[in-house]
């Protein structure tokens, strides 16, 4: 069992209260999930020719600004940067590729946790009220944001193995669910080229994603062929720049639930996680239909 | 009328004393505020009682039912009356999946959409959808009705037993063993009386009936040399 969530703002006047507003409903889905949470936030967006990476390292207090420093002059260019408990967001002038190898050279135990224009991905083992609290959730602005609590049932309780996962630029997934057909997919993957970092299934959702992204697929058909190649159970939620996309597998024992309102547009594993949210009592709520894709996005890119 | 809001005491707050409704009845209208998507409100219920819900409510809500009338002011959520024995369940909005599973009696009115497995195993319930019903319902359904007003989804009435089925929509497809059956003036009757019980102005004669072709019933000798 896992939670997840996800708001998307409708109404740009809310977009400095999309934390204070996600916030709750993570925490309500703390029963599904208490071992692991996290989320994806998405706004503060970099110029094109730029990059932001979400960068973690095991240490607090390790030295983010000689990192920094180091990618200035290494690059030769601009870096602008901040810091969130072991998480720190660099905003580079290159691209992702060149932005990506420096890293893994200068500093390779630093793990990439997403990269992108838009996206941020933050994520710990813990409760999910502790895990806002170390992000300082509450005060996060943007556009929209999707976030997880996870119950493992595949693989160990481990920061790598919570999500969300990285899909590829500014594109990211969470997963409730089990898939039966992860370790030889992820074989298959790996000849393709694709990196994983665990045992967890839902990172080969991810990985498949990601892969079917690069041979040319657009999110809609990605999607489209993963009900085809992924063999188990799941309710997906994938961020994108522009807003997310949910997909229940066809037999749908995953639960789900929309709301959408002239302001927003959100989803949960149960309506509890959206009883806070403005307006709920008036919102259109349905349960979204099993094998069918679920797009919201915004028209500005 | 007794009401308790859900933002001020607990579930178990609310189940103990509709279940102590069982040994003594000293209130027969009860009313639920803010149930936020509580799961397990108003289960195990034993009396002739009334519970008006004002709002949606999350898992199992009604389940094991017993004599009660629950009336669900919202949208409910997985298993809604679930094994359910006798009283009844009103969903004013849509109810999720396994709505009225394996339920022995009584009757469930969703006045919505329910989703998939909408009376799975179900023992004897008469359940009346005004809405549409997601795939997998009535799966291994052995007694009882299922009335569905809108649509069905694929694969129903799958490995069915003696549940009658009306549906007066389209169904999308049917489950393994389930038939289409000639409508009969008993079967008219029946459902007359059902739409009669749940409150639904619907034209009897608009349904058609689908039940078990009974062909799952035994052993066929004619597999005796698979094994």
């Amino acid at each position: 069992m896992c939670g997840i969530v996800g708001l998307y703002l409708k109404n740009k006047a809310l977009e400095s209260q999309l934390g204070a507003l996600f916030e709750p409903m993570l925490i309500a889905m703390t029963d599904r999930g208490p071992d692991s949470a996290g989320f994806a936030i998405y706004g503060d967006e970099v110029a094109d020719g730029s990059i932001k990476l979400t960068l973690r390292h095991a240490d607090e207090n390790y030295d983010w600004a000689a990192l920094a420093d180091s990618a200035k002059a290494e690059l030769n260019t601009a870096v602008e940067w901040f810091k969130n408990s072991k998480v720190a967001v660099f905003k580079i002038q290159s691209s992702a590729a060149i932005a990506e190898a420096f890293i893994a050279k200068a500093a390779p135990e630093v793990l990439i946790l997403s990269a992108g224009q838009s996206i941020e991905i933050l994520k710990e083992v813990g409760l999910p009220v502790n895990i806002a609290e170390t992000f300082n959730l509450k005060g996060m602005k943007g556009s929209h944001i999707i976030g997880h609590t996870r119950m493992a049932t595949e693989s160990a309780v481990t920061m790598e193995g919570s999500h969300p996962f990285s899909t590829g630029m500014d594109l990211c997934l969470v997963h409730n669910g089990s898939l039966s057909n992860h370790n030889r997919l992820r074989e298959n993957l790996k000849r393709e080229g694709i990196v994983f970092e665990t045992e967890n299934d839902s990172e080969v959702a991810a990985g498949y994603l990601t892969w079917r992204l690069q041979q040319g697929d657009t999110l809609n058909e990605a999607l489209t062929n993963s009900l085809k190649d992924l063999d188990g159970f799941f309710t997906f939620t994938i961020g994108t720049r522009d807003g997310f996309a949910v997909l229940r597998d066809p037999i749908a024992c995953k639960p789900a639930v929309m709301a959408e309102t002239d302001d927003y547009v959100a989803m949960a594993s149960e309506y509890q996680a959206l009883t806070t949210l403005p307006g709920i009592e008036n919102a259109r709520i349905w349960e979204p239909e099993p094998a069918t894709i679920y797009v919201w996005e915004r028209s500005s890119h | 009328m007794k009401t308790i809001n859900l933002s001020e005491q607990t579930v178990r707050d609310l189940n103990q004393a509709l279940h102590d409704q069982a040994i003594e009845c000293t209130e027969r209208e009860w009313e639920v505020l803010e149930p936020k998507g509580q799961h397990n409100i108003a289960c195990g219920l034993d009396q002739n009682i009334s519970v008006d819900i004002k709002g949606p409510t999350g898992y199992y809500c009604a389940g094991m039912n017993k004599k009660a009338h629950i009336t669900i002011h919202g949208n409910a959520g997985q298993g809604v009356a679930e094994n359910m024995m006798s009283g009844s369940v009103r969903v004013k909005g849509d109810a999720s999946q396994a709505a009225g599973a394996t339920a022995h009696g009584g009757l469930l009115v969703i006045e919505g959409n329910a989703a998939a497995r909408c009376g799975i195993s179900m023992k004897g319930v008469d359940i009346v959808v005004k809405g549409n019903v997601g795939h997998m319902s009535c799966f291994m359904g052995q007694a009882g009705s299922l009335v569905v007003c809108g649509d069905a989804g694929d694969a129903l009435g799958d490995s069915l037993y003696e549940t009658h089925i009306y549906v007066k929509g389209e169904v999308k497809s049917l489950g393994a063993d389930c038939i289409a059956k000639e409508m009969r003036e008993e079967h008219i009757e029946e459902l007359t009386e059902l739409l009669n019980r749940a409150g639904v102005d619907e034209d009897p004669t608009a349904f058609k009936r689908y039940g078990s072709a009974r062909q799952l019933y035994n052993f066929k000798v004619d597999n005796t040399s698979a094994y």
